[in-house]
């Protein structure tokens, strides 16, 4: 009995590490047909289902449509085919493969390796306008603006909330009389528990509108966003901050109190310097935060693949796209939407594990 | 003279950003009383969606939240005790220590990507039990920790005791120590139902939301939050009104989950 419980208490806790190992692995395989065909190249590549023309061998029309009737009759079976054999290389596998056939047929010619190469990749989408198109085509997709978006609205936020969250947390620990500190840091930590899709909601019909009539430009917006994102993260943000400096003994202040120091040098020059780390831990967990968040964005950022040439303009962010778009894709847009929060993930994971490891360690 | 100046105006802009922060929270509050109330009938929670009501998404929230919970609470908890009975100070303890808090702080919505991979694309369409896993998942380092946490504070000579008098290990956990952990532990798992009561984002492409009672979970089920992020975006005023109606009720509760939380652990320190 005493052993299976042990076993039952040691399984369940290994349900974390697995559920995390089997996030990273299912996200990459997912992924993997988007890797493999745009590499690092994903992250500077601007472009999202942009149909990219690729130069393409000579090859006599008549050929060309034989040869696509071809490809058309021999793909399903060069797929089942690597399938089963997992190869590591579906594409090259297929070609090879749809080669021998085209060989075997005594029918020898130029076989367009892109052209395989796309009907591999759209499969479900228009594999026969396709093989009927004679210049060969792949659609590209990038995850470059996206990125940008999520780091400049990222930037924004901290901008906002930062200053704000360091006030409160001084406020509530060092200014403040007991009572209210307990009134107010509850009623932060309320702000905290809002659903992230109220802020959405709020931003969209009432702040949203507000900043654009202060700052100009759309309502919904990179700036728009950015703040916003601020704002639900500084409650977060202040109470770890105030966890933090609450850390600060007494006796350290108390001295320098002692000594003739106001209020702010005891804050400028005793408690920052001694809960810096803790403070430090906390702004870049809450960064990590407005990174993934998706439901205060999505109402807000505009939701069009467009670099922001000004902060009023819309733009998008990786967890929006991957809000927006996941319904309709299929095919190498999926997995290419993989890609992307596979980024995210593994970004937002190395954030987070690193201000644990390096900031948040020595806390008791 | 300038010291006690710069001192003042520190002191005030330090002030300034509480009450900001405080404005922030009236400014959402008020909001959300004043577009929700308007459109909160008792209608509303005797019909679905498809009738304009929101009873099936209701039920439906309450439904996918609660099974994650079902199922969520017993394994963090078992996981809580092994970390801190069984695993604790070891390396294993301490790594799964980490990995829960990184999974804590993970996006969302990167979660539901992933329950879409494992799940909905083998079924081929969303449905209740995707989104059910998706807030396990969301749900579960939560428990840990805090089991984790409450379980750290019960003192060392109460295991002892029970150790001693000849009770097995098992015993003692359940009959002393989680005994004395108790209201630590719920509020806790107050604080964590009432957190994925308000998620939306892993639930968007896992369960769906449906405008009909959801009659199965292994169909598109009806989602609270999901469905006010379909209304909030409709052209029709009464859709976007409705949505303000269960905004408000989400919020509502969401916030009385937590200030009871909070209230259970005030009572114990009397």
């Amino acid at each position: 009995m005493e052993k299976l419980f042990k076993i039952l208490t040691r399984i369940s806790a290994s349900f974390v590490f697995v559920i995390l190992v089997a996030t990273v692995i299912v996200l990459y395989l997912t992924a993997r047909p988007a890797i493999e065909e745009f590499g690092l190249n994903f992250i500077i590549d601007s472009r999202w289902g942009v149909v990219e023309t690729i130069e393409k061998n000579v090859v006599a029309i008549g050929d060309a449509t034989a040869s696509a009737q071809h490809n058309n009759s021999t793909d399903p079976i060069a797929n089942s085919n690597t399938d089963s054999s997992g190869i590591d290389n579906p594409t090259h596998a297929n070609t090879s493969l749809a080669d021998d056939v085209l060989s075997s047929n005594d029918d020898i010619r130029a076989v367009d390796d892109f052209s395989i190469n796309y009907d591999d990749l759209d499969i479900d989408v228009d594999s026969e306008s396709a093989d009927t198109d004679d210049a060969s085509k792949r659609t590209v997709y990038g995850g470059a603006v996206p990125i940008i978006g999520t780091i400049f609205s990222t930037i924004i936020a901290m901008l906002l909330a930062i200053p704000i969250a360091m006030g409160i947390a001084v406020f509530l620990s060092e200014i403040a009389n007991d009572f209210i500190a307990s009134i107010i840091g509850t009623a932060i930590e309320l702000l905290a528990a809002i659903p992230s899709i109220i802020y959405g909601m709020w931003a969209l019909f009432y702040f949203g509108p507000f900043i654009a009539s202060i700052f100009g430009g759309h309502s919904v917006s990179l700036l728009v966003a950015g703040l916003v994102l601020g704002i639900m993260v500084l409650p977060f943000m202040a109470a770890l901050s105030r966890d933090a400096i609450n850390t600060t003994p007494h006796v350290l202040k108390e001295s320098a109190y002692a000594m003739g120091a106001t209020k702010f040098e005891v804050i400028k020059d005793i408690i920052f310097p001694y809960a810096k780390a803790g403070i430090i831990g906390s702004i870049i967990i809450s960064l990590g935060r407005a990174m993934g968040e998706t439901m205060a964005v999505a109402f807000v950022i505009g939701g069009i693949f467009k670099f922001a040439h000004h902060t009023t303009d819309p733009t998008i962010s990786v967890p929006v796209v991957l809000a927006n778009n996941f319904a309709e894709s299929s095919g190498m847009s999926m997995n290419a939407l993989f890609y992307l929060s596979l980024i995210l993930f593994m970004v937002s994971v190395i954030t987070i594990f690193s201000a644990k490891y390096f900031f948040l360690r020595k806390q008791p | 003279m300038m010291r006690l100046l710069i001192n003042k105006i520190a002191i005030l802009l330090s002030t300034a950003m509480a009450v900001l922060g405080l404005l922030f929270l009236g400014w959402i509050l008020i909001t959300l009383i004043i577009k929700g109330s308007a459109s909160l009938s008792p209608y509303i929670f005797t019909h679905d969606l498809v009738n304009d009501g929101i009873r099936n998404l209701l039920w439906g929230q309450f439904v996918l939240a609660g099974l994650a919970s079902a199922i969520g609470i017993p394994v963090g908890i078992m996981a809580g005790i092994y970390l801190q009975e069984y695993g604790n100070h070891t390396r294993y303890a301490s790594f799964i220590r980490d990995l829960s808090d990184v999974m804590m702080s993970a996006p969302s919505i990167v979660i539901g990507t992933f329950i879409y991979a494992i799940i909905v694309v083998p079924v081929g369409h969303t449905n209740g039990w995707a989104g059910i896993a998706a807030l396990f998942v969301m749900m579960l380092p939560i428990v840990v920790r805090t089991t984790d946490d409450m379980l750290s504070l019960v003192p060392i000579e109460l295991r002892e005791a029970g150790m001693a008098i000849g009770a097995p290990k098992y015993h003692v956990i359940f009959h002393i120590i989680l005994k004395a952990a108790k209201v630590g532990i719920m509020t806790g798992l107050i604080l964590a139902f009432a957190r994925i009561m308000g998620e939306t984002a892993p639930l968007l492409y896992t369960s769906g939301s449906s405008i009909y009672m959801g009659s199965s979970l292994s169909e598109t089920y009806p989602s609270m939050t999901v469905s006010i992020y379909n209304l909030a975006t409709m052209p029709d005023e009464k859709l976007v009104g409705l949505a303000w109606a269960a905004a408000l009720i989400l919020t509502l509760a969401v916030l009385a989950l937590n200030l009871l939380g909070r209230f259970l652990i005030k009572e114990k320190r009397l």
